[in-house]
């Protein structure tokens, strides 16, 4: 028995019938096409009314398959798959042929793109045949979730799980969480301190019942797919027992050994050999930096174990390897400042009063190592003119393409920030002003008001080398000033870098490591820039904050629950749905060869040793196909796109094209 | 008046960027050659070294294959798979007499409906220039589709090598 087809081309109001003649097509596709029962055109066929004709000819005409040539399948593909599945009709024997996104709106000429969408739905037509019934897969939802980075947008989605009752798992690099917003002083444009709005909420995660708090751990390896994943943790050796530690600071007290801290004194100040980076450090443990400790590198010292008073100190601890199982993961992994040596002209590391914004940030923190006066690196002297260098390795060809979002409103706290500590004058060199935000622009009118001088132009330079009077022991930074003409020399104490956001540099490792993907910059994919920005292209994995794109703390916060909120919806549902589009191997078939082993990136296939012959674990596989057309002996298929499948469509998109091949008018019925 | 040869070129394109880079180029109403006819499969990774051959074969001048850039693939690297694998199918055409620029592997993001138009208005152009394919081993290479769900590819790469 032949199949019954029911074609249905749209005239998505003139946006195709302008340019192709659907009822013309819709009569060739009834009385041309093999198995087509009917074939008809409506002015919108995703409306109900359009809906409801097909799901009246699958009822009436006992349709057996469906085609409906409109717009793209990511579109309007669900739609027509349940009109189908309310027929009666399993979803999966639908196709459809896109003739607006690739016919309509690309063709000028009429008449081609009327054969045009005629060869695609011939195409159609002859695909669908081969399709078959399938059923979406079904798979728990392990409601555990994973967070990793512990900065406020993995501090954020954390809260927000953990408050529904749902445990999480946060992974942190460093020893405490809070991430680059710990480091700053004040955050724009309300001007409250980073800290004060911080620290209690990483306090709160730090003593949840439902948040196992992992720092000084990093992910490993992550296995599985949504709903179930395993993922295996690195717990780095602090070499302190936290159940003995107590947080009470002898020990960074009485450690003879000072290291300029690099992370989160940005290399403005000191810490101890054993640490916890910062007073309101969450966990409160200190962690011993096995690099720097006297002990470790001669064997001598202990001065900490000495003074410890719950002989917390254990120099013999090691890494432990943890497996947890969890549902979700949310990946929060922030960002790293560019390396502003890469801009040689600008003399950071070469010229001492050239500060990036994030030493800036520390000296400016009343917490930081110069409590937060402002000064010069001298330590005493205040400066008296500073310059704020917009744009640094962002908006750039040579480093970073895009904008990172915070800089315009960074430099411009910087200004406020400077002015109120030190009276110095202070220039702002820009390229443009961005001040998007809610009450941003306010505060740009705040500090223009403030006396701040604002300087239109990409500093092409910063010297200590004078050249006029007045320019001596001065950074002197030369710049066009592009909205008056002129070349201008402008001598200031210090120079701050607004230094460019930047991508992790492991982001290419960590997304591989989680199975999704970067952009050509390093950030991550979401899955829709704009309808979904948090999840991603693989089911289960969010992501949250700027490891997706440069933001700022609010827009980062609203990822973090964003990505939260995502997660619940899938823990409340429990069970979660995938297509059913993968992959399986004929065990008849395989040859034991294994070719397909090595080529799945999902670890989908394994050898079964005893019978040899190769499995694919349906729950893994994603359904890309490339096992299945490498597999020489024909033994894997995949659903929804077999090879039979693909050829009939071959086929059809060609058949009024072939050399001296039969038209469509003579072709017989294709059995089913 | 001679009338203009145009060529029929069949498009594999992966589902994640160059499909949606040929709806891209849709929406923003970019019209190209409208000589190809795209075929939607999951990942460019999924393209068979027959699908090639069985497109040749039907009557299609050209065939274009398409995915995601290097580093970009929803599959992670499968993209990787399909430049290895299309090395090896530019030989075995080379070896049966088919020119270059009829069969191409064109990388388009999502974003780059631009690009992918373009790159579709190069090759009609090119494939155009070369004219008809005529290929001869044509007739003994067509497998329909009915075969081919019963033999699996065997039978299109053992014709291939007569």
């Amino acid at each position: 028995m032949g199949e019954k087809i029911g074609v249905y081309v749209c005239h998505c109001g003139s946006n195709i019938a302008g340019v192709v003649d659907v009822a013309g097509v819709a009569k060739w596709a009834e009385e041309n096409l093999p198995n087509v029962r009917v074939a008809r055109d409506y002015k919108f066929m995703c409306s109900s009314l359009g809906q409801e004709m097909i799901e009246k000819d699958i009822k009436d005409l006992g349709l057996t398959r469906v085609v409906v040539a409109a717009c793209s399948p990511h579109l309007h593909e669900a739609t027509f798959r349940n009109a189908c599945k309310r027929a009666g009709l399993n979803p999966y024997l639908f196709e459809m042929v896109s003739i607006r996104e690739q016919v309509s709106w690309v063709t000028k000429d009429k008449a081609i793109a009327t054969e045009k969408a005629k060869a695609l739905i011939a195409g159609g037509v002859k695909r669908v045949v081969y399709h078959q019934p399938l059923e979406p897969l079904f798979v728990d939802i392990n409601p555990n979730v994973l967070v990793v980075g512990g900065g406020i947008a993995g501090i954020q989605a954390a809260l927000e799980i953990a408050d529904q009752g749902s445990h999480v798992y946060l992974v942190e690099r460093e020893p405490s969480i809070g991430g680059h917003m710990a480091q700053f002083d004040k955050t724009f444009p309300t001007l409250d301190c980073a800290a004060c709005i911080l620290t209690p909420k990483m306090f709160t995660a730090g003593n949840h019942p439902n948040i196992t708090l992992l720092t000084w751990s990093e992910v490993e390896k992550v296995d599985g797919f949504i709903g179930n994943f395993t993922v295996q943790i690195r717990q780095k050796a602090r070499k302190v027992t936290a159940e003995k530690c107590t947080g009470c600071g002898v020990c960074e007290e009485k450690c003879p050994k000072k290291v300029i801290d690099t992370v989160f004194e940005a290399g403005m100040g000191t810490r101890k050999a054993i640490y916890t980076p910062f007073p309101q450090a969450v966990p409160k443990y200190p962690v011993i930096d096995v690099e720097n400790c006297i002990y470790y590198q001669r064997g001598t010292c202990k001065a900490c174990e000495k003074f410890c008073p719950t002989g917390a100190i254990d120099f013999d601890q090691k890494d432990e390897m943890m497996t947890v199982q969890v549902g979700n993961v949310i990946l929060a992994t922030g960002y790293e400042l560019f390396d502003a040596r890469r801009i040689p002209q600008y003399g950071y590391g070469r010229l001492a009063n050239v500060v990036t914004n994030l030493e800036f940030e520390r000296l400016s923190n009343t917490a930081g190592p110069t409590n937060g006066k402002i000064v010069l690196r001298d330590g005493v002297t205040a400066p008296q003119t500073v310059g704020i260098i917009h744009c640094v390795g962002s908006r750039d060809i040579k480093y970073n393409v895009d904008c990172s979002a915070i800089c315009c409103m960074q430099s411009l706290k910087f200004a406020h920030l400077v002015k109120e500590k030190t009276g110095a004058k202070v220039y702002n060199f820009y390229i443009d002003i961005r001040t998007p935000g809610k009450t941003y622009d306010e505060f740009y009118r705040r500090i223009l008001d403030e006396g701040v001088h604002f300087v239109r132009g990409k500093v092409a330079e910063v010297t200590d080398a004078p050249r006029f009077p007045g320019e001596e022991g001065k950074l002197i930074i030369q710049v066009e000033d592009t909205l008056a003409g002129r070349q201008l020399r402008v001598p200031v104490d210090m120079v701050v870098l607004s230094a460019a956001m930047q991508p992790r540099v492991d982001s290419k490792q960590v997304g591989q490591k989680f199975g999704i993907s970067c952009s050509a910059n390093g950030w991550f994919i979401e899955r829709h820039p704009k309808l979904d920005p948090v999840a991603t292209m693989t089911e289960g994995i969010f992501i949250a904050g700027v490891c997706q794109g440069p933001k700022d703390i609010p827009a980062t916060v609203s990822q973090g629950a964003a990505a939260a909120a995502r997660v619940l919806g899938l823990i409340g549902r429990k069970q979660v749905t995938l297509e059913p589009v993968r992959a399986s191997i004929n065990a008849d078939q395989c040859s034991g060869c294994r070719i397909c082993n090595n080529l799945c990136p999902f670890n989908a296939i394994t050898f079964i040793e005893d019978r040899a012959v190769s499995d694919i674990n349906p729950a893994l596989c994603q359904g890309c196909g490339t096992c299945v057309s490498a597999c020489p002996a024909g033994a894997i298929t995949g659903s929804h796109f077999t090879n039979q499948q693909i050829m009939a469509q071959i086929e059809g998109v060609l058949l009024n094209f072939g050399n001296g091949h039969e038209p469509a008018e003579k072709l017989e019925q294709v059995p089913a | 008046m001679t009338e203009q040869f145009e060529p029929t070129i069949v498009g594999f394109t992966c589902n994640w960027c160059s499909y949606r880079a040929a709806d891209l180029a849709g929406m923003s109403r970019i019209k190209y050659a409208p000589n190809v006819r795209l075929i939607r499969l999951m990942c460019s990774g999924r393209v068979d070294p027959q699908f090639v051959f069985k497109a040749l074969a039907e009557g299609a001048d050209g065939v274009l294959i398409s995915g995601c850039h290097p580093g970009d693939c929803h599959y992670v690297e499968q993209n990787y798979k399909t430049m290895r694998r299309f090395a090896l199918l530019k030989k075995t055409l080379a070896a049966l007499g088919i020119e270059d620029a009829r069969v191409k592997l064109v990388w388009a993001s999502a974003a780059e409906g631009n690009i992918l138009a373009e790159e579709i208005d190069k090759m009609v152009a090119e494939v155009r220039a070369l004219g008809p394919l005529n290929w001869k081993g044509s007739e003994q290479l067509t497998v329909n589709s009915e075969q081919s769900a019963v033999g699996g590819r065997s039978s299109a790469v053992k014709e291939m090598s007569l």
